[in-house]
């Protein structure tokens, strides 16, 4: 039986391996895709132009342009001469931000009155407005002289809000996702495509058999890649890694189980490779948006986030991120792990189910 | 002749037509998930932090500690857990469960007192979550502040701190900042780019697969009669999608419509293009499903997700990635679309995006008929 097995696995594994071509593909675009998507997943806001329309022509909107000149979240300052110009420039997206001084404003100041300025956003980039907002309110706060407080505040885990660290684990998970899938989710149904999957079945393999030579090989190729792509982590993008490798290998390997197991749940309701694939998108989407990569799954409604419960990814992130970062103690990351587990069972279970079904 | 190429092109269409509408997986893509995803976005996922989950420590139990604790628990940014030992906050920070932490010291009173409120409590923050951290960071300096001005006013001394400017703030096309409008047009983007690219390479790289491209090759049909026939059926199914993205955004989660159907018609329809001339492509130069689709996910979706604005700021990447975003369609795509549902027809956005589509649209037709025209030969 050992022996039978084992045979199946090497054709597997040749199967895949045997092309150049996809022998590159899996090996080559993850990396390059971790490089070059871990830079640009940034919510981060720099770089941004604004403009400034100035009506007064006193000292004080004075001074308080100048302050906006020596912001280094603004890249770029545009001056506008009336406000007829300030539509164009929003619209066209040349600025995200317009600083409106009225003609009094100086005036106000000087006499104590409450001078007002105010500030155009594009609502089209609701982030970043925000974010900017934030950043211009902080500089007329200070302006003013009245920001009461300045507070110190201190970042666990990433003092200086470095977004790679958030990102290259991430990327890790989704990546990892993405050709676990792929992988198996073409595996059967390719033969069934092909017709090699009845020869399989006619061959002394037992069913089992066959399940166990379709998980190993994917299992074993996504784990690899999986480790390759944390060497590139700690060693290329230099994240710190502050936890237990013993402990992010066990989660790695919960993970791509249950991955695995969607990959074989998938194919083995699909009669072609096409319906496989793109089964396998069905989930990898919604799995990816309710990752908490994006956007933070504490934003979602209470109901999606039970949802969320199910998706292995999401636990998935939280045990890569704590143990790069946080240093994440045992007990914590089994309490991820098992969720992960319990949806491995599942989905496997799931797939060994059909799999029978589908022979009879 | 002008006929014959007509009947030629109606019968192809029409194979692949009863081809798209037999294989459930088409109808999947096209109608199901685009329908998880407006349901994702308009309801569930959204980048609007409004209940960030934060621990306030009361390691005072002064009356003012309790009161700037009930400030915390009356913003409708946080949803706030109250405290007396930050070593029980500390291990959830390390979970996850927190995304913040406030202490307000035994001494609050006193710093207090002393004029010294920079220091009178201590914010800490998941810096594992970086733009999570930073709105943590100011709403809780916003709260505080806004306490601070409360409290001195109710003691009578509304002298500390008049402000001499106040900020209007007017945000165009979006005033509540919701992020489900940006997302939702956004999302049509990403479903044109699965459906042109995924779709299209899997269909014909089965058929050089199996050989029955040869066989079609073998018939009198031309080149352009072969690409107009294979691509039709795929078109409509993206345009079909992309009128229930965008019926479904307008009426039930209330994205205003600010353009003209006519401008988005056309910009959509040279996206499209654009994605399914790519779907070909791959598909001619791998002739293989395994290989396309892995090739349509790296430069399709992955791309269309990440490198297009849609959810990361373009203007925050690294120069040489700002560079490469100029040669992703969905790039444009999405301006135009976000444009388009909130602000209206600004020929200053839409015409220059709409050229530069068009551009790597001819691009790629051109290129996938050279690589199809080789194969004739």
């Amino acid at each position: 039986m050992f022996h039978r097995l084992t045979a199946l696995i090497i054709k597997e594994l040749l199967a895949i391996l045997r092309d150049k071509r996809s022998r590159l593909l899996l090996i080559v675009p993850p990396l390059a895709q971790m490089i070059i998507f871990s830079f640009a997943a940034t919510l981060e806001v720099k770089n941004v132009s604004i403009g400034i329309l100035n009506n007064d022509h006193g000292q004080a909107s004075r001074e308080l342009a100048q302050r906006f000149h020596g912001a280094p979240s603004f890249r770029h300052i545009i001056y506008l001469d009336g406000v007829e110009e300030i539509a164009p420039l929003i619209n066209s997206q040349q600025a995200i931000l317009v600083l409106h001084i009225a003609s009094d404003f100086s005036r106000k100041v000087e006499a104590g009155q409450l001078a007002e300025v105010q500030f155009i956003l594009d609502g089209r980039r609701s982030n970043a407005a925000q974010i900017v907002q934030g950043y211009a309110a902080g500089i007329v706060n200070q302006f003013n002289g009245t920001q009461p407080i300045d507070l110190v505040a201190r970042n666990w885990f990433n003092p200086n809000l470095t977004y790679i660290w958030h990102t290259v684990p991430s990327l890790i998970g989704i990546l990892s996702t993405l050709i676990g899938l792929i992988v198996t989710g073409l595996s059967v149904a390719r033969e069934r495509e092909l017709g090699t999957f009845d020869q399989l079945l006619v061959s002394p393999l037992k069913p089992y058999e066959i399940l166990l030579g379709k998980t190993i090989p994917s299992f074993f190729l996504a784990w690899v890649e999986g480790l390759i792509m944390l060497i590139v982590a700690i060693f290329v993008f230099r994240v710190p890694f502050n936890g237990s490798v013993i402990l992010l290998i066990a989660g790695l390997s919960a993970f791509l189980l249950s991955i695995v197991g969607i990959g074989l749940f998938v194919s083995s309701l699909a009669k072609t490779q096409q319906q496989a694939v793109l089964g396998a998108f069905a989930f990898m989407v919604p799995a990816m948006l309710m990752s908490g990569f994006a956007t933070p799954v504490e934003n979602m409604p209470p109901w999606l986030q039970v949802v969320a419960e199910g998706n292995p990814l999401k636990h998935f992130m939280i045990i890569i991120k704590g143990v790069f970062l946080k240093d994440m103690p045992p007990a914590l990351v089994a309490a991820n792990i098992w969720p992960i587990l319990v949806i491995a069972l599942f989905t496997l279970g799931g797939a060994s189910w059909l799999f029978r079904s589908r022979l009879e | 002749m002008n006929t014959d190429s007509l009947r030629r092109m109606r019968g192809l269409i029409r194979k692949e037509m009863a081809q798209v509408v037999r294989d459930p997986s088409s109808i999947l893509i096209a109608f199901v998930l685009p329908a998880v995803l407006l349901f994702l976005f308009g309801y569930g996922v959204s980048l609007d932090a409004n209940h960030i989950r934060v621990g306030v420590v009361l390691e005072s139990t002064s009356p003012e500690a309790q009161s700037l604790s009930a400030a915390f628990q009356n913003s409708r940014y946080f949803d706030v857990r109250v405290g007396r030992d930050r070593r029980e906050f500390e291990e959830e920070l390390v979970a996850g469960k927190l995304r913040g932490m406030v202490v307000v010291p035994a001494n609050f009173n006193e710093t207090l007192r002393n004029g010294e409120a920079s220091t009178a409590i201590q914010v800490i923050a998941d810096g594992s979550e970086p733009n999570t951290a930073n709105f943590v960071h100011n709403y809780v300096q916003g709260t505080f502040s806004n306490w601070l001005v409360q409290q001195s006013f109710d003691a009578g001394r509304p002298e500390v701190a008049t402000p001499s400017v106040s900020i209007e703030p007017r945000v165009w096309f979006n005033p509540e900042l919701r992020s489900s409008w940006i997302l939702l047009p956004g999302s049509i983007a990403i479903i044109m780019t699965i459906i042109g690219t995924l779709l299209t390479a899997l269909v014909v790289a089965r058929e050089w697969e199996r050989g029955t491209m040869e066989a079609l090759i073998a018939t009198p049909i031309g080149i352009v009669e072969l690409l107009v026939g294979k691509l039709t059926p795929y078109y409509l199914l993206g345009m079909g999608s992309m009128a229930v993205c965008v019926i479904t955004s307008v009426t039930l989660f209330d994205v205003p419509f600010r353009g003209s159907v006519l401008a988005l018609v056309l910009i959509s329809s040279v996206f499209l293009l654009a994605m399914l001339a790519l779907g070909m492509l791959i598909s001619t130069v791998s002739k293989n499903q395994f290989v396309a689709a892995q090739i349509a996910l790296i430069v399709g979706f992955l791309p269309a997700f990440l490198l297009s604005g849609f959810v990361f700021e373009i203007s925050s990447m690294p120069l040489p990635i700002q560079i490469l975003t100029r040669l992703i369609p969905a790039r444009y795509f999405v301006t135009c679309l976000q444009t388009i549902f909130l602000a209206g027809d600004i020929p200053s956005v839409l015409v220059p995006n709409t050229l530069a589509l068009c551009a790597i649209a001819t691009v790629l037709m051109l290129l996938v008929a050279k690589k199809t025209n080789k194969r004739l030969d």
